[in-house]
C-alpha cells in the first residue's frame, strides 16, 4: 500500500463505565485507513470491532468513554484533524460530510415516523444550508435511483419498505454528501443470502463510481476476503493481525485468524475443512492475562499466559503485522 | 393523582427469564427503593401502634379550642378541642388497610384477567381486553363516588372492594402485553411442545417472569386506592365517624379551618398522604429501573465524566482539565 | 382511516357499557333511596317527573328488566335525566348544562397547559439526563403524590387567606351577570387562576415523569444514533427524532390520565366552590341527589370518551404506522 492515509487511529483506548466498575473494550488500537481502500474489520461478537467504528466518530452510547489515543482525519489537501478534540459543532460538521456510516440492522436505523424523503433531505438541510427545497428533493431522488429504488418510494414510511429496501435507503443516505469514508457495520447481516449478494455487488459498483474509502465490519471473514483490500482481525479489544486480504487468506499468521478462516465456508476457491475455534470469546470484564486468546489457542506456549504480544511485523520488509508470540520473541 | 400515568408506557422489556433469586431482589439495593421502603415501614408501624401511641382519644373534646401546635398538642387542636395528632395516628391504620386491601384485590383481578387474556388469545382475549379497556377509560372516581353513596353503611372492606373493582384494568392491560410477549418465548413453546399443562406453564414458566410487573402494578394500585379512599372520606361519602386522614380533612374543610387560618388542621394529613404516596412511587421507580435498566441513573460511580447522547466523552489520561471542561458544558 | 373507525366503534361500545352500568347501579343496590326521596317530595312532583324517575331508577317493580332497560334508553335519548332534588324542581339536564362549560373550560385549559409544559420539561430533562434538571425529579415525585384537593386547600390558605391576592371561592364575581363581555370574562379568568394553577401543578408531574422516561428510552434507539451520526443539529435530533417518537406513548397514555385529571378537577372544584359539575356532584352527594349524581357521571364519562377520541385522532396523525395503505 503506497496510497496516502485518510484516517489514522493510534493508541485508541475505550472503556465502558468509569471507576472500578468500568471494563476495557478497546486496548491500544492502531489502525490506518488509506485513501480508496476497503479495509475489512473482522472478529467474533464482543471483539470490539463495532466499538472501534463508533469510537472513531464519538458515537458510542453511554457508558462508553474514550480514555486515550488519537484519531486523525487527513482531509485531502489539508493538515490532519484530531477528531477526538473537535468541538461539538465542528464534530457535527465533520460527521456525514467526511465520514458516514451504514448501520447494522436497518430495521431500527430509520425513524418509523418520518418519510424516506424527510430522512434523506434533513442531512442535506443540515450540511448544505444554501440548497433549496426543490434541489434537495431532486438530490434525494437521484440517491434513491443510485441504489436502485424507484423514486416514488420517496414519500414512503419505513414500515412500507422491505428489509432490503431499507438497507438500500441507508446506503443512499450514507452517500448523500459523497463522504470520503464510509463505515459499514455488518450492513448485510440481517438480510437473506440473495439480498446480501445483491447489495454487496451494488456497494462494489458504487465504490468504483464514487471512490470513497470503506471500513467494512463483519464477523463473516470469507465475505471480507472477497470484498476488501486489507483485513484487520480483532480479538478481545485488540487488533491481533492485519495484512492484505489475499495474504490473510493464503497465509494467516495468528492462530485466531486461522481459526476464523476455518469457521466459514469460502465463497469461491477450493473447499476447506471447517473446524471452528474451541471455546467462547472472553467477557470484557474477565479478560485473560497475557494474550487474550491463549486459553483457546492450540499453539499457546510459554510467554502467552502472562505477556501481552504487541503488533509487529513478522518479517522485516513485509507489509503485515501480527501480535503473536509465535512470530515475535518476548523481550 | 396522575402518579399512575408514568408507568403506562413501560416498554415490553421483560427481565431475563429464570433470573436467579438474588438478582430478583437486587432492586432492593437501590437508594430510591430503600428510602421508599423505610418511609412505608414507618407508616406501617404507625398503623399497628397508632392507637397506643396517640396521646389523646381522637374523639375526646377539650377546652383547648383551635389551638396552634404546642408541646401539649404537637399538631394543634380542632374547633372542638380534639387532638389532631391523635386523629392522624389513629387514622393511619384505616388508610393502609384499605389501600393495601384494595391493591391486593385489584392485583388478583388484574392477574386473573390479564394473564388469562394474554395466554389464551383469540376470542377470549378480544373479549377480556375489551372489558379492561372499557374500565380503563371510564373515569373511576365518579363511579366510586356513586357506588359508595348508594350503599347505606360503608365499611372499609366495601370501600376497598369498590376501589378494586374500578382500578384493576390498568394492571391487567400491562400484564396481558407481557404475557403475550412471554408466550412466544422459546422456553414456553418448548414447555408446550412437551405437553405441560396450561396451568403448569402459567404458574411455573410465565408467572415468575411477571413478578416485577405485578409488583409494580400492585404498588401503583395502592397509591390510587389510598388517594381514592381519602378523597371519599374528604367529600363525606365514606363513613366519617371512622378516623382516617381524609376524615380529618373533611372536618377541617366543613368547619372552615381555612378561613380561620387553622393550617395545622389540614397540613399534617396532607403531608402524610404525600409522604406515603412518594414512598410508594419511589418503590415503583426502583421496580421500573430493575425492569428497564435504561432508566437507571449514572452507571458508573464517577461523576467526573459526563455522558451525553451522541457525543462520547473523551477523557484522555494525561490531559488534565479535559474532564472538568466536559462537565461544565 | 380504519384506525379511527375502530376507535370510534370502541368508544361507542364503551359509552354503551357506561350507560348500562349507570342503569344497573341503582337496581343492584340494597334499599331504594330514590323512592324515599320521592315520597319526601310527594305532591310537588308531577306525573311525568314521577314516570321518568321511575324509569331511570327502576322503581317499576312489575316491569321486566328488559322493559326497564328500553324505558331507560328512551328517556335518555330524549335528554331526560330526571329531576334534581338539590335544585328542585330543575331537571338534571339543565343543571348540568349550566355547569358543564365551566368544567370544560377549566379542564381544557389546564390540561393543555400542563401537557405542553410538562412534555417540554420532560423532553429537556430526559435529553439532558444528569443535568441540574434531575433535581426536579424528587420535587415532581412529591407533588404528584399530593392529592389535588389538598394542594387546592393549601393554595387557598396561602393566596386567598394569608395573602388575599385571589378570590376564595366561586367562578366569577357574584355582582356580575354572566354575559359574554369583558368584565365578566376577566372576572372569570381571575377566579380561575388559583384552581387552574392547582390543577396544572398536580397534573404536570405525571407528564414530566412520563416524558422523561420515554426520552431516556428512545434516546438509545438506533435511529437517534443515526441522526447524531448524520451531524444534524442538536435541536433536530432532540425534537425531530427523540421527542417526536417519545411523545407517542405519552399521547396514548393520555387516555388513562384523563380520568385522573377529570377526577382531580372535580375535587378542585369542590374545594373552590367552583360552579362546575364537580361542585354539583359534591352537593348531590351531600343531599343524596341520585338523579344528579348519575347524570353527572354520564356526562363526565361521555366527555372523557370524546376527549379520548380526539387524542386517538391526534395519535393517528402523528404515527404513520396507524395509517394502513396498500
Amino acid at each position: 500500500m503506497t496510497a496516502e492515509p485518510i484516517l489514522t487511529i493510534s493508541g485508541l483506548n475505550v472503556d465502558y463505565g468509569t471507576g472500578p466498575t468500568g471494563v476495557h473494550a478497546l486496548r491500544d488500537v492502531d489502525l490506518t485507513l488509506h485513501r480508496g481502500e476497503v479495509l475489512g474489520l473482522a472478529g467474533e461478537s464482543g471483539s470490539g470491532k463495532s466499538t472501534l467504528a463508533y469510537a472513531v466518530t464519538r458515537l458510542l452510547s453511554p457508558p462508553g468513554v474514550i480514555t486515550g489515543g488519537d484519531v486523525h482525519y487527513h482531509r485531502p489537501g489539508a493538515g490532519p484533524v484530531d477528531i477526538l478534540s473537535l468541538s461539538p459543532d465542528a464534530l457535527r460538521a465533520f460527521r456525514w460530510q467526511e465520514l458516514s456510516i451504514v448501520f447494522q440492522g436497518a430495521m431500527n436505523s430509520l425513524n418509523p415516523v418520518h418519510t424516506v424523503h424527510s430522512q434523506l433531505t434533513d442531512v442535506l438541510k443540515a450540511h448544505r444550508p444554501a440548497m433549496r427545497s426543490a434541489e434537495r428533493t431532486a438530490r434525494a431522488e437521484e440517491l434513491l435511483t443510485l441504489v436502485g429504488i424507484s423514486r416514488d418510494r420517496l414519500t414512503a414510511y419505513p414500515h412500507q419498505l422491505s428489509g432490503g429496501m431499507r438497507q438500500r435507503v441507508m446506503i443512499a443516505m450514507a452517500l448523500a454528501l459523497e463522504p470520503e469514508i464510509v463505515i459499514m457495520d455488518e450492513p448485510t447481516t440481517a438480510l437473506d443470502v440473495v439480498m446480501q449478494r445483491q447489495i454487496l455487488r451494488q456497494l462494489v459498483r458504487l465504490r468504483e463510481q464514487l471512490s470513497f474509502s470503506v471500513v467494512f465490519i463483519t464477523h463473516d471473514i470469507s465475505l471480507l476476503i472477497e470484498f476488501s483490500d486489507r483485513i484487520a482481525i480483532m480479538y478481545g479489544g485488540r487488533i491481533v493481525e492485519q495484512a492484505g486480504a489475499s495474504e490473510i487468506y493464503r497465509d494467516p499468521r495468528h492462530p485466531y485468524s486461522e481459526g476464523l478462516l476455518h469457521s466459514f465456508p469460502a465463497l469461491h476457491g477450493p473447499r476447506r475443512e471447517l473446524t471452528g475455534i474451541p471455546g467462547t470469546p472472553p467477557h470484557l470484564s474477565a479478560m485473560p492475562a497475557g494474550c487474550a486468546f491463549h486459553p483457546r489457542c492450540g499453539k499457546a506456549h510459554d510467554p502467552c499466559a502472562d505477556q501481552i504480544p504487541v503488533l509487529a511485523r513478522p518479517e522485516a520488509g513485509q507489509d503485515r503485522e501480527v501480535a503473536c508470540w509465535l512470530h515475535t520473541r518476548p523481550a | 393523582m396522575s402518579v399512575i400515568t408514568t408507568d403506562v408506557t413501560a416498554p415490553a422489556d421483560v427481565p431475563a427469564p429464570a433470573a436467579p433469586g438474588r438478582a430478583r431482589l437486587r432492586f432492593l439495593r437501590g437508594g430510591k427503593t430503600r428510602t421508599g421502603l423505610l418511609i412505608l415501614a414507618f407508616f406501617a408501624v404507625l398503623a399497628v401502634a397508632g392507637p397506643w401511641l396517640a396521646p389523646y382519644d381522637p374523639d375526646a373534646m377539650s377546652d383547648d379550642l383551635l389551638q396552634a401546635p404546642s408541646a401539649a398538642h404537637w399538631f394543634g387542636t380542632t374547633h372542638t378541642g380534639q387532638d389532631v395528632l391523635s386523629q392522624i395516628l389513629v387514622g393511619t391504620r384505616g388508610v393502609l388497610v384499605v389501600g393495601f386491601l384494595a391493591g391486593f384485590l385489584a392485583t388478583v383481578l388484574s392477574v386473573l384477567i390479564g394473564v388469562t387474556s394474554g395466554f389464551l388469545g383469540g376470542a377470549a382475549d378480544e373479549a377480556l381486553s375489551m372489558l379492561s379497556n372499557i374500565f380503563l377509560v371510564i373515569p373511576g372516581l365518579p363511579l366510586i363516588i356513586i357506588i359508595a353513596s348508594f350503599v347505606e353503611d360503608t365499611t372499609d372492606l366495601l370501600i376497598a372492594a369498590v376501589i378494586a373493582l374500578t382500578s384493576w384494568a390498568w394492571g391487567s392491560r400491562i400484564l396481558r402485553a407481557q404475557t403475550l410477549s412471554l408466550r412466544r418465548r422459546d422456553y414456553v413453546e418448548a414447555a408446550r411442545a412437551t405437553g405441560e399443562s396450561t396451568w403448569r406453564i402459567i404458574l411455573f414458566e410465565i408467572m415468575p417472569n411477571l413478578t416485577a410487573v405485578i409488583a409494580s402494578g400492585f404498588v401503583g394500585t395502592v397509591i390510587f386506592a389510598i388517594l381514592s379512599e381519602i378523597t371519599l372520606a374528604f367529600i363525606g361519602v365514606a363513613d366519617i365517624s371512622h378516623w382516617n386522614w381524609g376524615t380529618v380533612l373533611f372536618w377541617a374543610q366543613s368547619n372552615q379551618a381555612l378561613a380561620q387560618g387553622a393550617w395545622w388542621w389540614f397540613v399534617p394529613a396532607g403531608l402524610c398522604i404525600a409522604l406515603l404516596g412518594t414512598a410508594l412511587t419511589l418503590i415503583n421507580f426502583g421496580i421500573d429501573e430493575f425492569v428497564n435498566p435504561r432508566l437507571r441513573s449514572s452507571a458508573g460511580g464517577s461523576r467526573k465524566v459526563r455522558m451525553r447522547v451522541g457525543f462520547t466523552p473523551v477523557a484522555r489520561t494525561g490531559t488534565p482539565g479535559k474532564p472538568s471542561k466536559e462537565q461544565s458544558e | 382511516m380504519t384506525y379511527v373507525l375502530q376507535r370510534l366503534a370502541f368508544y361507542t361500545v364503551t359509552a354503551w357499557a357506561a350507560i348500562t352500568i349507570n342503569f344497573m347501579i341503582p337496581r343492584l343496590m340494597p334499599g331504594d333511596p330514590v323512592e324515599a326521596l320521592m315520597s319526601r317530595y310527594q305532591g310537588q312532583l308531577d306525573t311525568s317527573a314521577i314516570a321518568s324517575l321511575k324509569a331511570l331508577f327502576g322503581l317499576d317493580e312489575n316491569k321486566s328488566v328488559w322493559e326497564q332497560y328500553t324505558d331507560y334508553w328512551s328517556h335518555l335519548l330524549d335528554g331526560d335525566l330526571g329531576l334534581s332534588f338539590t335544585f328542585f324542581p330543575t331537571p338534571v339536564g339543565e343543571v348540568i348544562a349550566q355547569a358543564l362549560p365551566w368544567t370544560l373550560a377549566l379542564v381544557g385549559i389546564t390540561t393543555l397547559i400542563s401537557f405542553l409544559l410538562g412534555t417540554g420539561i420532560g423532553v429537556y430533562s430526559g435529553w439532558r439526563r444528569g443535568s441540574w434538571l434531575d433535581a426536579l425529579l424528587p420535587v415532581t415525585t412529591f407533588i404528584s403524590a399530593v392529592p389535588y384537593f389538598w394542594l387546592g386547600l393549601i393554595a387557598i390558605a396561602l393566596f386567598a387567606v394569608k395573602w388575599p391576592i385571589f378570590p376564595f371561592e366561586g367562578g366569577y364575581d357574584n355582582s356580575l351577570v354572566p354575559a359574554f363581555d369583558w368584565p365578566f370574562i376577566s372576572s372569570a379568568l381571575y377566579h380561575g387562576v388559583l384552581p387552574g394553577v392547582t390543577i396544572v401543578l398536580s397534573a404536570i408531574a405525571g407528564w414530566i415523569l412520563g416524558m422523561r422516561n420515554m426520552m431516556v428510552t428512545v434516546s438509545s434507539e438506533d435511529y437517534v444514533m443515526v441522526a447524531q451520526a448524520k451531524g444534524l443539529s442538536e435541536r433536530r435530533v432532540m425534537f425531530g427524532y427523540a421527542a417526536r417518537n417519545a411523545i407517542l406513548p405519552n399521547i396514548s397514555g393520555f387516555a388513562l390520565s384523563l380520568g385522573f385529571i377529570v377526577s382531580g378537577t372535580l375535587l378542585v372544584e369542590m374545594v373552590f366552590n367552583y360552579p362546575g359539575i364537580g361542585f354539583q356532584l359534591l352537593q348531590a352527594v351531600g343531599a343524596k341527589d341520585y338523579p344528579l349524581m348519575q347524570g353527572v357521571f354520564l356526562i363526565i364519562t361521555l366527555s372523557v370518551l370524546a376527549a379520548n377520541l380526539l387524542a386517538d385522532m391526534a395519535y393517528a396523525l402523528l404515527d404513520p404506522r396507524t395509517r394502513k395503505e396498500a
